[in-house]
């Protein structure tokens, strides 16, 4: 058996069943890193020691009779922004470089409560802004189905390891997009879940009121177990909701859209789509038709001004969430030659440690805030929010799910938008609604066009995350009965996908 | 260091001063107000920081529910109106001792609003309008080295701990207080008092000025008398002890009396209060800060029900004008006589006496007579001399027995306050006991007697009034330690 | 609404973020663009409409006044840029203190 082609609901069943250990898993995983690293650069640093370590303690856990839970010995790549003691976390920023956290993020507790395997963190777009991973402080990561294409962003990093095979799992964080925009590019599942329904304890903050961590896989089975894994209230953060996990496996494992309302936004179509993105969009509408389900249009009007909201209200929490970073306690600090000030020294570092599309949005959120601007721009952003909440509720009393592409178009190449910052904002047209609201969505691969890969959203009401797995599973179950397999199936048998080293039953 | 300042009664002959204070109160909760770190003073550095408080990446802040209860509490014991519903915001700016480089503390919407207090000052009551009571968190402590001064202003570095940041304050902002006239710095010196005593009744702070866990920033600004357009203000910080309060406003007021006197404009700035006696003006600012307030996105609004405040309400001690009124009406003080306590901040150290068993007259004598001369002389607070009431209250047994007289007292609190013990050791061990041996005090007299022929024969004549100077005579041979009654008595055995 | 070089600057030093003076002038007509694309945001959003800062409406969330363990100095120090005496050390501050 091909291990790095197993799912993670299969690779924890064949090691509770005593057919491969823990530790073979982790060493399979560690050499395919160590194999393709090299071209996608997913990964910032590895814990191969550790994790070697942790796998073998989950063997002996085991052998000794102890009943583990369905992920228990599982490899999981963890997006650097989650603090993780014993490695550094950078949130892709070079002003956090060697920062070791002197504690755990509550998602990091979780995973190794639950017996994952960390295998390291992985790249991402500078404090979690951007939408290609290219403003990462170091390093650019390729999408493995083309490797002069980005990954998408900001998570680029966690959705390429899972397509180059590297981990069966990640887990991401989801703001404005950048965990459903790089599923959609890499062929990938990603799922934002309702706002509070994961913890942010432990995750550098980037937007407060709009940042979501969630699960990251190549099914949307493996994705429900992993939502289990990391969801539920968590009293460090007053934020998260005190209700129980919705029941994500089970819908996963139903699969089944009989009856189905389900409402195509109007909004999210037309200028700017990708018009292959929007056929394969159109098909999987029609396989979810087939499925028994009852497809609707629906107009979400305040959509058109969720963009302009999210850039109003982001960079205003963003500004000042990176304003702890000072050169005072932790992090680079440039400048101090005994001459200089305090106040010299945070602004040499904060200049330096800080990179463009940063600045960029620290300067607009300081704006937005500044006196006599707050009410023409935060204020306004934030009345946008309850205008489009209402869109939402409106909509959600007509019908069970919303869809829509993932992103307008597929992965574009590395550079391409990389001085237009307005036309790299637009990747996120489509999720940024759902952060906005509040609610949860997520991104299955809905086919390929010319050659890559596209993704179609399904939103849910708040706490309503188990449609998304309901009908994320239906659809891929369809899907892969036309395509004989996953997605990324198609990559890892293909001649443009050799290097992968995955193909067939046995691997390399 | 001084500038150039107005007499005092020429200054208000010219002006009336209109206060404004805004005093914090470090609440004294078990925790911090976000985190579970203790929250006492003292503790060696950094040793009561966690990832909340240091502000490190991806932490979170959750509010401490005693904190909001105290908030609460405090709000209704101001008279204020407390909040249905109100959030927390981030006020930014950078500063070093901030973690977070912003405060999270309230903005437009302050858990109490609209209070009142009622002060009486010498006879007058004053009604002093609170705004406000907001909950805030406070920063961590700076120390300034290389310069000479400690001060930041000659540094060459500084020093963080931040055990201190995180812990809970509620901020109290006044209305503009006019129309104190020449008793502002009084009128306001009695608002921090009775705060103070607010709070201790309360239970929610130990509002100890040295410590910083009660802070008062003193603003005032002079309205030219017959105008009503109020003038530039000044703050002053660092005012931290009731008396300062006092001197600082006194000080300011003559100081801005003399600009404007002299033509010229008042800075409206920040200013620094020095012990000695001045302020001086901190670094000016170009451009006043922008601090881009906006909601707290990591935490949710505070919506305190109305059977909850109503419960809070239930639990309100006794207040301090009720306090006061039941300790003068159990002292059987006058009102004068019982303002001349709580204006020399003797309240609590009179109730501790009489609690110790000196009756009230007594101990009012004690402390507002010959201990207030030494803790004026010394420059320090009542509180602070040497000397508990329980000793006083000792001190005034011993005189009660005729041990000493109250000549000899003043001796016995010299020791006290030297260190040498209780007013029974300090007796002992100077000897200073009354003489009771009557055999003695007769020898004393009969001597005094055969050295003053002229005074004993006027006594013989009847003219009583030379007694004076035989009863000198023993007094002064017995160092004093004589009941100079006993000795009028003997006196008069001797010469019949 | 043109965003100066100058305007960038001052808000720049409001955000302790030194830029240099090609930084500027290559920031400030990118912020244009984008402030341009956001302003439509206070046409749409009407007087009447309440502001939403949470996505769910949830309140008092408090936890108990009970003491947790700190963090270990060793560890709180650990990341510091420098240090002295257990505390930690920064350069000379020119604004006055809050």
């Amino acid at each position: 058996m091909n291990l790095l082609r197993m799912t993670a609901a299969g690779l924890g069943e064949a090691m509770a069943a005593g057919v491969v250990s823990a530790r073979e898993v982790t060493q399979a995983h560690l050499d395919q890193i160590e194999a393709v690293d090299s071209r996608v650069a997913a990964f910032l640093c590895r814990d191969g020691e550790r994790a070697l370590a942790t796998a073998a303690a989950i063997d002996e856990r085991r052998a000794a009779g102890e009943h583990l839970g369905p992920l228990a010995g599982v490899p999981l790549a963890m997006k650097d922004i989650f603090t993780y003691r014993g490695l550094p976390t950078t949130a892709g920023s070079r002003i956090l470089e060697g920062w070791h956290p002197p504690y755990d993020s509550t998602t990091t507790t979780r995973l190794l409560d639950a017996g994952l395997v960390i295998l390291g963190k992985t790249n991402l777009d500078e404090f979690a802004m951007g939408s290609s991973t290219e403003n990462s402080g170091y390093q650019v990561t390729h999408n493995p189905w083309d490797l002069t294409r980005i990954p998408g962003g900001s998570g680029g990093g966690s959705a390429a390891a899972l397509a180059a095979f590297e981990a069966p799992l990640a887990v991401g964080t989801d703001t404005g997009g950048s965990i459903r925009q790089p599923a959609s590019v890499t062929g990938t599942v990603g799922v934002k879940p309702t706002y509070g329904g994961t913890s942010r304890y432990g995750v550098v903050a980037m937007a407060s009121s709009l940042d979501t961590p969630g699960p990251c896989a190549r099914t949307v089975l493996d994705a429900a177990l992993l939502h289990e894994v990391i969801g539920g209230w968590d009293p460090r953060d007053s934020t998260s909701i005190n209700a129980p996990v919705p029941p994500v496996v089970a819908a996963a494992r139903r699969a089944d859209v009989a009856g189905l309302r389900i409402g195509v936004v109007r909004e999210f179509g037309g200028e700017g789509y990708a018009p292959g993105v929007e056929r394969r969009f159109t098909e999987a509408l029609a396989v979810l038709e087939g499925l028994g389900a009852e497809i609707v249009e629906v107009s979400c009007p305040h959509f058109d001004y969720a963009l302009g909201a999210y850039y109003l209200i982001m960079p205003s929490e963003v500004s000042s969430n990176l304003a702890r970073f000072d050169a005072m306690r932790y992090g680079l600090r440039v400048g101090d030659d005994g001459t200089r000030s305090t106040e010299e020294v945070m602004s040499l570092t904060r200049g330096t440690g800080f990179g463009a599309e940063v600045k960029r949005r620290i300067i607009i959120g300081t704006y937005a805030l500044s006196s006599g601007y707050y009410d023409a721009y935060y204020g306004s952003a934030q009345k946008v929010r309850t205008l489009i909440k209402r869109d939402f509720d409106a909509a959600f009393e007509a019908v069970d799910v919303l869809v829509s592409p993932s992103t307008p178009t597929a992965a574009f190449r590395i550079g391409e938008r990389a001085d237009d910052p307005l036309a790299m904002y637009k990747a996120d047209l489509c999720t940024i609604p759902s952060n906005m609201a509040g609610n949860c969505a997520i991104s299955v691969p809905c086919g390929l066009a010319d050659g890559l890969p596209v993704g179609l959203q399904v939103m849910a009401p708040p706490l309503a995350d188990d449609r998304l797995y309901l009908v994320g599973a239906a659809l891929e179950n369809a899907l892969a009965g036309r395509w004989g397999g996953l997605l990324l199936d198609t990559l890892a048998e293909s001649p443009g996908g050799a290097w992968l080293g995955v193909a067939g039953e046995d691997g390399r | 260091m001084s500038e150039p300042l107005l007499d005092y009664d020429e200054a208000l002959a010219a002006f009336d001063p209109v206060l404004g204070l805004e005093v914090h109160v470090e609440l004294n909760t078990a925790s911090k107000m976000f985190c579970g770190c203790a929250n006492f003073f003292g503790s060696a550095p950094n040793t009561q920081t966690c990832p909340v408080c240091l502000g490190l990446p991806g932490s979170l802040p959750v509010v401490n529910a005693k904190a909001i209860e105290s908030a609460i509490r405090i709000g209704l014991a101001l008279g204020c109106d407390i909040a249905e519903w109100c959030r927390f915001a981030r006020k930014n700016y950078f500063y070093p001792d901030m973690t977070k480089d912003f405060q999270t503390s309230q903005y437009d919407e302050p858990i109490a609003f609209d209070g009142r207090v009622e002060l009486e000052v010498d006879g007058e009551t004053y009604t002093i309008e609170i705004e406000r009571a907001h909950m805030e968190e406070d920063a961590g402590k700076l120390l300034h080295l290389g310069g000479s001064t400690g001060r930041i202003g000659d540094a060459e570095y500084s020093l963080l701990d931040y055990n201190r940041a995180g812990t809970p304050l509620v901020e109290i902002v006044t209305r503009p207080i006019r129309g104190t006239g020449a008793k502002a710095p009084a009128v306001a010196r009695a608002y921090v008092s009775w705060l103070r005593d607010l709070m201790l009744a309360l239970g929610v702070s130990d509002v100890r000025m040295e410590q910083g866990s009660l802070r008062c920033d003193a603003n005032v600004s002079l309205m030219p008398k017959g105008t009503s357009e109020l003038g530039l203000r000044t703050e002053t910080k660092n005012v931290n002890s009731l008396r300062s309060v006092e001197r600082a406003l006194t000080y300011e007021i003559r100081r801005q009396a003399a600009v404007l006197a002299a033509g010229g404009k008042v800075h409206q700035e920040t200013r620094h209060w020095h012990e000695e006696g001045w302020t001086t003006p901190g670094r000016s600012k170009e451009t006043a800060e922008d601090y881009r307030y906006f909601p707290e996105p990591d935490l949710v609004p505070v919506a305190p029900s109305r059977e909850w405040v109503a419960e809070l309400r239930a639990t309100l001690p006794e207040l301090p004008g009720l306090r006061r009124a039941r300790l003068q009406a159990d002292w059987g003080l006058g009102d004068r006589e019982f303002a001349d306590v709580v204006n020399a901040g003797a309240l609590d150290l009179l109730e501790a006496t009489v609690a110790a068993g000196c009756p009230a007259p007594a101990a009012r004598k004690w402390w507002l007579t010959e201990l207030a001369r030494r803790a004026n002389a010394a420059g320090v607070e009542l509180a602070e001399l040497a000397i508990t009431p329980a000793q006083v209250a000792e001190l005034q047994a011993l005189v009660a027995g005729g041990t000493v007289n109250d000549l000899i007292a003043r001796q016995v609190i010299d020791g006290v306050l030297a260190g040498e013990g209780s007013p029974a050791a300090v007796v002992a061990a100077r000897g200073l006991a009354v003489v009771s041996d009557e055999t003695a005090l007769a020898e004393a007299v009969a001597r005094a007697i055969a050295a003053d022929p002229a005074a004993a024969a006027k006594i013989r004549d009847g003219k009583v009034a030379a007694i004076g100077a035989l009863i000198g005579a023993v007094m002064r041979e017995m160092r004093g330690q004589a009941d100079a009654g006993r000795v009028r008595e003997l006196v008069l055995e001797q010469l019949a | 609404m043109a965003l100066t070089a100058a305007d960038v600057g001052r808000l720049a030093e409001l955000a302790r973020v030194h830029l240099t003076p090609v930084e500027l002038e290559h920031l400030a007509p990118q912020l244009d663009v984008i402030l341009d694309a956001v302003a439509s945001v206070s046409e749409v959003a009407g007087a009447d409409v309440p502001p939403t800062s949470h996505a769910l409406p949830l309140t008092n969330v408090f936890r108990p006044d009970v003491v947790t363990p700190s963090l270990p100095v060793a560890d709180v120090l650990a990341g510091a840029p420098a240090t002295e005496d257990d505390r930690f050390r920064v350069p000379r501050i020119l604004g006055e203190e809050s």
